[in-house]
């Protein structure tokens, strides 16, 4: 199985983006997959998480999940312990910086640093990184395809906003595959 | 097959009470059922579901306006959860003892003080005694195929109770899985309209209802209701079946037992936790540890003998409950050791009590249940009453 751990701000799509990973893998990949939030009282700008399990076969666990596959951090302000708990040693952290400098070596994992401001500003004229960190991920672990991962928009999204966040993914994963 | 969604809980008991064709829902929202609610209402603005919403003052006329519905022989729905459930209370019985087939979703969550949006089984635990037909499920998918079954069962003219289908708050309600949309045709066939003959309030038969019944009477009209809960056990199996039959689902009617055979200790679950508790049993069995699980599914009417005969050859047996019964210990425990007692060997019985207010209860958490319970099987004594990942104790 594995699982994911995202880490954002309240207003910032990152339980969404759980979601349309959990859509990608299962309604489109033919796998299983389940996505929640961290529970509890929903407050815009406050530190949230969202989860992301996916398996080949049928998830039955119900418990939190504590060591994760990959950590994708879409605000770096919350870097800190929390980013830092549950890590196996293989776990990849894929953050959203301008600054990839400042996290080579700080920790014995892999981080995977990519602009998603940036591009999310080029391409939907606003700050909101969610699709563009989903394409690094998949771009990382391969374990969901990108055509998946863009049905997913498609469907999951409203129509005004589907168009644009499929631009952002195919260059976000574009630019993690080519680097 | 149907179409495959990836939605929530909340969602899938929104989607299975569409199918369900109700006429009337009447809700408050609260957390964490405000979803179900809200999608419904969504669905009765977009024409997706022909049904009036009304959205009530308070859960007592949530459930007031249901009596209402169900006493003109219409089908009524409603969802609650935690304190709405308690304000609810007094028009449970009123809803039972008068045989409305009502259903309802109840989002299992704590009760105050401390105040708490998080999930625990205090709640409906709190109602057990309601006269109230109380499913809990593992999943969506179970939370969507229930509420079209608990129709069929409640209406059933032998049934004739309101009916309570469970599911644990946040970890059920808010998180999103993979599940299947029955096909309406095959739902509409499974579980045809309403049709309550015998009682509704008819002006070409009238008769009276929520009636007054003194000494002479109320008793008769009580353990008739008894008589008829504990023999819609036969019904829910068969609908189970008949569902099984249709959907290609089968859920096993009352309980479900998993990996008991020759199983030394048994450990007893209830809603989401035998989720996980699968992951553990089956991790352990790898290492030729002789352990099961069974899932209540039911806990009115009580599986009596069902837990019975399938623990009957193991050593130790263990119920984990999300609630207590303050001075004694979990409910659902004093309900199994009372099942137990039946057997002429008695196998002994350790409760686990956790997950109360949402503390989390984790794999580790349960294989430290099944060690606890495979020590006690070798003869090394253990406590009776274990609280699971708490602070305060020791």
């Amino acid at each position: 199985m594995i699982e994911v751990r995202w880490h954002g701000r309240g207003g910032q799509g990152s339980f969404t983006i759980a979601k349309l990973l959990g859509m990608a893998a299962s309604v489109y990949g033919g796998k299983y997959a389940q996505a929640f939030p961290s529970f509890g009282p929903e407050r815009r700008g406050a530190p949230v998480l969202g989860f992301t399990r996916i398996d080949e076969k049928k998830i039955t666990d119900r418990s939190e999940v504590d060591r994760c596959d990959y950590v994708v951090v879409l605000d770096e302000t919350l870097w800190g312990d929390s980013v830092l708990s549950g890590l196996k040693k293989d776990t990849v952290i894929i953050v959203n910086t301008d600054r990839p400098e400042k996290y080579s070596g700080i920790v014995e994992n892999k981080i995977v640093a990519i602009d998603g401001t940036k591009l999310a500003l080029e391409i939907l004229g606003r700050p909101i990184t969610n699709t563009a960190m989903m394409g690094a991920l998949i771009a990382v672990g391969g374990f969901v395809s990108l055509d998946d991962c863009k049905k997913a928009i498609e469907n999951g999204m409203h129509a005004r906003i589907a168009k644009k966040n499929i631009l952002l993914i195919d260059k976000a994963y574009n630019m993690v595959k080519e680097a | 097959m149907g179409k495959k969604l990836f939605i929530s809980g909340n969602d899938a008991v929104a989607e299975g009470v569409r199918l369900a064709k109700p006429h009337v829902i009447s809700a408050y929202p609260i957390t964490p059922q405000t979803i179900a609610v809200e999608r419904l209402s969504e669905m009765v603005e977009d024409g997706s579901l022909r049904a009036e919403y009304m959205h009530v003052e308070s859960e007592h006329s949530a459930l007031a306006c249901a009596m209402g519905v169900s006493s003109v022989g219409a089908r009524a729905f409603t969802a609650t959860s935690s304190q709405g459930l308690l304000y609810m209370a007094e028009c449970l019985p009123y809803a039972s003892g008068a045989r409305m087939p009502i259903v309802m979703m109840n989002a299992n969550r704590a009760l105050a003080t401390p105040w708490n949006i998080y999930g625990d089984q205090m709640d409906s635990m709190f109602l057990i005694n309601s006269g109230w037909i109380q499913v809990y499920v593992e999943d969506a998918q179970e939370a969507l195929d229930m509420m079209i079954q608990a129709y069929k069962i409640a209406e059933h003219e032998e049934v004739m109770t309101p009916m309570m289908v469970n599911l644990d708050g946040f970890v059920l309600t808010h998180t999103y899985e993979l599940v299947e949309i029955p096909e309406q045709n095959k739902v509409d066939e499974f579980l045809p309209p309403i049709n309550m003959t015998k009682q509704k309030m008819d002006v070409d038969n009238p008769k009276s209802l929520c009636i007054s019944a003194g000494n002479d009477f109320n008793m008769e009209f009580k353990i008739k209701q008894e008589m008829d809960m504990k023999n819609s056990v036969t019904v829910i199996e068969g609908v189970d079946k008949e569902f099984g039959d249709k959907f290609g689902r089968y859920y096993n009617g009352m309980l479900e037992e998993y990996r008991c055979e020759d199983a030394q200790v048994i450990l007893i679950t209830t809603g989401s936790v035998t989720g996980t508790s699968r992951i553990v049993v089956d991790a352990l069995r790898e290492e030729g540890k002789k352990v099961g699980l069974l899932k209540l599914r039911y806990l009115r009417p009580f599986p009596a003998e069902g837990i019975s005969d399938t623990v009957k050859n193991a050593k130790v047996v263990g119920v984990i409950d999300k609630n207590i019964s303050f001075g004694f210990e979990g409910t659902i425990f004093t309900n199994v050791n009372s099942a137990l007692i039946t057997l002429e060997k008695t196998p002994k019985t350790i409760n686990f009590i956790g997950g109360l207010g949402g503390r989390d209860i984790t794999k580790k958490n349960i294989d430290e249940m099944f060690e606890s319970l495979l020590k006690e099987a070798s003869g090394e004594k253990q406590e009776r009453i274990q609280y699971m990942n708490v602070r305060c104790m020791g």
